[in-house]
């Protein structure tokens, strides 16, 4: 039960905040380009979905499984996305992810004056708190290396 | 509590077989009179509203019949584009059919080979040692189901996100397509599939794994 990385992506792309846990296996290619290719997955997600849907959706994607991990999205009417990696026992972390976007982001980041909004997060006291949280959640163990 | 489509998809990311058990066709038709509150716009060979929404008309749908007559692409059936003549008030009131476009083919075939490269992203961002690709992919309203044999063949099942039984039914497409299309001499490997018994033998196990999936899911 575990949490293992969380992106945070911009309606342009940019990633502004990333963060992992438990990440066991890197991409083999650098952050930079990992982070695109996270987008760019998505954006084609989103779009096939929406061509292959038989019926006209309302939320869209929700969530892929692979037979080691799950990937959770949550878009915001603003564009924002979170993106959040778990293991298989985990079966819908909307919430965690509406959580993360109303309680810490909104109140971290928005309501910070000094933080410019499209530019990547670097509050302390978001990553903090977010920290927290992530590690306070019921399906969160650090597992032993 | 249903199945709505059937892929498979070969080796090299090309579909071979495609099968629509259920498709839902949700259709408005409305009589309208000048000028159109909704805005449409060409889109693929296609009018679509690209604004507006009404009465079970939604952004996204497209123009399907005008007058009860069929239009062709972006002209009505007379051949006249669908645009001029939506902008000719002397040309209503006018009954339109809007709904969610019907894929072609061919779009059929780019969204399976589309399907293809995101199944071996998700095995490539993977955070995990030893992942596979996507095997299952959920939405509000329906959850796509995965199953690539060891030969890289990829069975695609579309189902309503309740239907339980999908694994089980991956199988045994799996096993149809092994008894009906690679036994039969006359098919050719990565090939489409026309064989007739594999489409027999195909809708009724899906038959059967919707009547188990009501069963499973009780009432």
């Amino acid at each position: 039960m575990t949490v293992h990385n969380l992106y945070i992506f911009d309606r342009n792309g940019s990633c502004l905040y990333y963060n992992e846990w438990n990440r066991k296996k890197q991409a083999g290619i650098s952050k930079d380009e990992e982070f695109k290719l996270m987008y760019g997955m998505l954006f084609s997600i989103r779009s096939f979905v929406s061509k292959m849907s038989p019926l006209d959706m309302k939320e869209g994607f929700l969530t892929f499984q692979t037979s080691k991990y799950r990937l959770h999205y949550y878009e915001t009417p603003s564009g924002l996305r979170f993106v959040m990696n778990t293991d298989l026992s985990v079966p819908n972390a909307r919430e965690t992810l509406q959580h993360i976007y109303s309680n810490l982001y909104v109140e971290y980041i928005v309501k910070n004056p000094v933080c410019v909004l499209g530019q990547s997060l670097d509050s302390e006291l978001f990553s903090s708190r977010l920290d927290a949280f992530i590690r306070a959640l019921p399906y969160y163990s650090p597992r032993a290396a | 509590m249903v199945i709505f489509s059937v892929y498979v998809v070969n080796k090299a990311g090309g579909l071979i077989y495609q099968y629509d058990n259920y498709v839902p066709r949700a259709e408005a038709e409305k009589t309208f009179s000048y000028p159109l509150d909704l805005v449409l716009k060409h889109h693929d060979e296609k009018v679509i509203v690209s604004f507006g929404q009404r009465d079970g008309i939604r952004v996204g749908h497209a123009v399907l019949s005008i007058n009860g007559a069929d239009v062709l692409g972006k002209n009505t059936a007379e051949g006249k584009d669908i645009l001029e003549y939506l902008k000719d008030s002397s040309n209503y009131p006018v009954s339109i059919r809007f709904g969610r476009a019907r894929l072609s083919s061919n779009e059929k075939l780019m969204l399976a080979s589309m399907f293809h490269s995101l199944f071996a992203i998700g095995s490539q961002l993977s955070p995990d040692v030893g992942s596979s690709g996507i095997e299952m992919l959920e939405t509000d309203v329906f959850k796509l189901h995965c199953f690539q044999t060891l030969t890289g063949i990829k069975f695609i099942v579309l189902a309503d996100p309740r239907q339980s039984g999908i694994d089980a039914l991956l199988r045994k497409i799996y096993e149809n397509y092994s008894d009906f299309a690679l036994k039969n001499p006359f098919y050719s490997l990565e090939m489409p599939i026309r064989c007739e018994l594999f489409d027999q033998n195909l809708k009724g196990s899906l038959e059967i794994a919707e009547k188990a999936g009501n069963f499973g899911a009780g009432s």
